[in-house]
């Protein structure tokens, strides 16, 4: 009995791995993802590594004598108006703008998807209402739609995770629900409904693995748009606070002084834009590494 | 034909509705009541309490929602600011032609570019050029819009001194925020329209197209070209409502006094009528602008004119 339990399990493991490695053989192929990958991964590896790279204490620690030093020499990319390391501000505030960006598209993920999911499977009026909602929502543009929850919770670093996953709710579940509905009419459900499993046995067996491709691009992409809304509405004043150096709010500091040192408005912008391609270059070599129409 | 339009139109009311509910609700969260917003910590509990009298501020919520509602749609009325106490409809009104203005030429702006090189991308596919455009095209999807307007102040204003820093003088005055909403809005269309033409490159209809012996001209400007731009129609009138998004960040960086300026300020001010109108009034030309393009859309579309004329 415990043998026969076990004895798929082996089989089914390897054609799980073989479909992995197809897909990353696939993936490899691509230029443009790997380059998106590499990047993620220095990104990635600065804000892990933060610490090692250059201790917080210099992006920090403030000295008058030192405002506003050209890039080069004893500091990478720089002073601030205070005397602070750009250099080391900007690494340790790669932990804000990954942070920010993978979390909101998670939760937006986790929202999105767990209603898309049920409108889609559901159907009836349970979608009826959901999708009707979904317009409303989709109507205020997403900058203002934040900015207002913004404008009402007050500014702070929580309250633009709520923000921003908010306007990105709506999207993702109509991602969500037109990837199960494609999913819902195929005929393995139909099968698997015969034999009498249930509901939820349905949809974590068969739903969801079928329709996750599809959802891991989208959401990685998001993490791109998520770290540039954040940036945004920090730049305006309306997301993380000085004196945490959140890339958005770098550029914040940096604009009330670009008579002066337009230098400083640089590097925090560069990496935004590296943080944000490499997102979205992964996803976009994901996507076409997952979609089996464009098997070579 | 009209069927639809008289459809579409009512289709309209109620996610109108919504939103105005929408809006009206987060901005309810605001912690604090308008009393003691207007006339600050320090005034006398009474006066507070009359003046939330006087604005309605202690009815139930949904009555207040009804009363707002009632006054936006009988009179244009949408408050009072808290801090001018001047009608928020006026000043709404006064800001709204600059960020018209910006959003209208964004989206013509983004469309010429990103229309003609995604069909010349999906036209030429993998060759060098379309390589280079969608990786520049990918590049500026990258880039924060604000961003890339300081740089542009930074290069043009401050630099080379062609263009005036803000403000809104003359038409000098738009071109460079026209031009910082309009690369990452055209990146986004070069890529859409790219897709979409070379989905319609694949389908049969082309196939028997060139077996015919129809010249490669004609297939791609007659054959497919009308087929793929239906999907991009859609995606200006989208394109529009991000131009309107991204209006209130890059309006902030250029200081040129439209709504998304008015925003950012009321926020900052806690002055929440002024937000909200803001908002709602932005909302609501968005939704106006997804409905004149849908009409559009139903008259190019054959498949939905003959659906209705039938």
């Amino acid at each position: 009995m415990n043998e026969r339990k076990t004895a798929p399990a082996p089989g089914k493991k390897s054609r799980k791995n073989g479909q992995l490695k197809e897909v990353w053989r696939r993936f490899r192929k691509s230029k443009t993802a790997m380059l998106g990958l590499i990047l993620l991964i220095f990104v990635v590896g600065i804000a892990l590594f933060a610490d090692l790279i250059v201790p917080y204490e210099q992006g920090i620690t403030q000295n008058v004598l030192e405002r506003f030093q050209k890039p080069g020499g004893a500091h990478l990319f720089g002073t601030d108006e205070l005397g602070r390391d750009l250099f080391a501000r900007i690494v340790h505030g790669s932990r804000y703008s990954l942070l920010i960006g993978i979390s909101t598209s998670v939760c937006a993920l986790l929202i999105g998807g767990l209603l898309g999911a049920v409108a889609a499977y559901y159907g009836g009026w349970v979608d009826g209402v959901i999708m009707r909602l979904t317009d409303v929502v989709m109507t205020v543009p997403p900058v203002l739609l934040s900015l207002a929850v913004v404008a009402a919770l007050s500014p702070n670093l929580r309250n633009l995770l709520i923000a921003i996953t908010i306007s990105c709710v709506p999207s993702m579940l109509r991602l969500v629900r037109s990837v199960v509905l494609g999913v819902v009419d195929e005929d393995y459900i139909e099968a698997a409904r015969s034999y009498g499993a249930s509901d939820m046995r349905i949809i974590l067996k068969y739903v969801i693995p079928n329709a996750l491709g599809p959802i891991i691009v989208t959401t990685t992409m998001n993490v791109a748009n998520m770290i540039l809304s954040a940036a945004g509405l920090s730049f305006l004043g309306l997301g993380v606070q000085p004196p945490y150096p959140e890339w958005g709010a770098l550029l914040s500091d940096a604009e009330t002084y670009m008579f002066r040192a337009p230098h400083l408005l640089y590097m925090p912008g560069i990496f935004i834009v590296l943080a944000a391609l490499s997102f979205s270059l992964a996803g976009d070599g994901l996507r076409d590494a997952l979609d089996p129409k464009l098997k070579d | 034909m009209h069927k639809y339009v008289v459809k579409r139109i009512l289709m309209t009311i109620p996610v109108l509705l919504g939103a105005v509910f929408l809006v009206f609700a987060i901005m309810q969260l605001t912690p604090g009541d308008p009393g003691t917003l207007i006339l600050g910590i320090t005034a006398k509990p009474e006066d507070i309490a009359a003046l939330n009298h006087r604005l309605g501020a202690d009815l139930p919520f949904f009555e207040q929602f009804f009363n707002y509602l009632k006054g936006i749609v009988l009179h244009f009325d949408f408050g009072s600011s808290y801090r001018s106490g001047k009608p928020v409809f006026d000043s709404i009104l006064s800001r709204f032609p600059t960020t018209f203005r910006l959003a209208l030429f964004t989206m013509l702006l983004s469309s010429l570019i990103g229309i003609s090189l995604g069909i010349v991308s999906a036209v030429k596919q993998y060759s060098w050029l379309d390589n280079l455009l969608t990786t520049l095209a990918m590049f500026f999807s990258a880039m924060p819009g604000f961003w890339l307007g300081l740089m542009l102040m930074v290069l043009f204003s401050l630099k080379l001194r062609w263009l005036p820093f803000g403000g809104v003088d003359s038409w000098k005055s738009y071109v460079l925020p026209v031009i910082t909403l309009s690369l990452g809005a055209a990146a986004s269309q070069m890529r859409l329209t790219r897709s979409t033409m070379l989905e319609t490159i694949r389908q049969d209809y082309i196939r028997t197209a060139r077996s015919k012996g129809v010249p490669e001209k004609k297939v791609i400007w007659k054959h497919a070209l009308r087929n793929a731009l239906l999907p991009v129609v859609t995606s200006m009138g989208m394109n529009f409502g991000a131009s309107l998004g991204g209006a209130v960040i890059v309006e902030t960086v250029f200081g040129m006094p439209g709504l998304g300026m008015l925003i950012v300020e009321s926020i900052r001010q806690k002055d929440s009528p002024v937000v909200m109108a803001a908002t709602l009034f932005l909302a609501v030309l968005f939704c106006l602008v997804m409905l004149v393009v849908d009409i559009l859309y139903a008259y190019i579309d054959p498949r939905i004119k003959a659906k209705y004329q039938a």
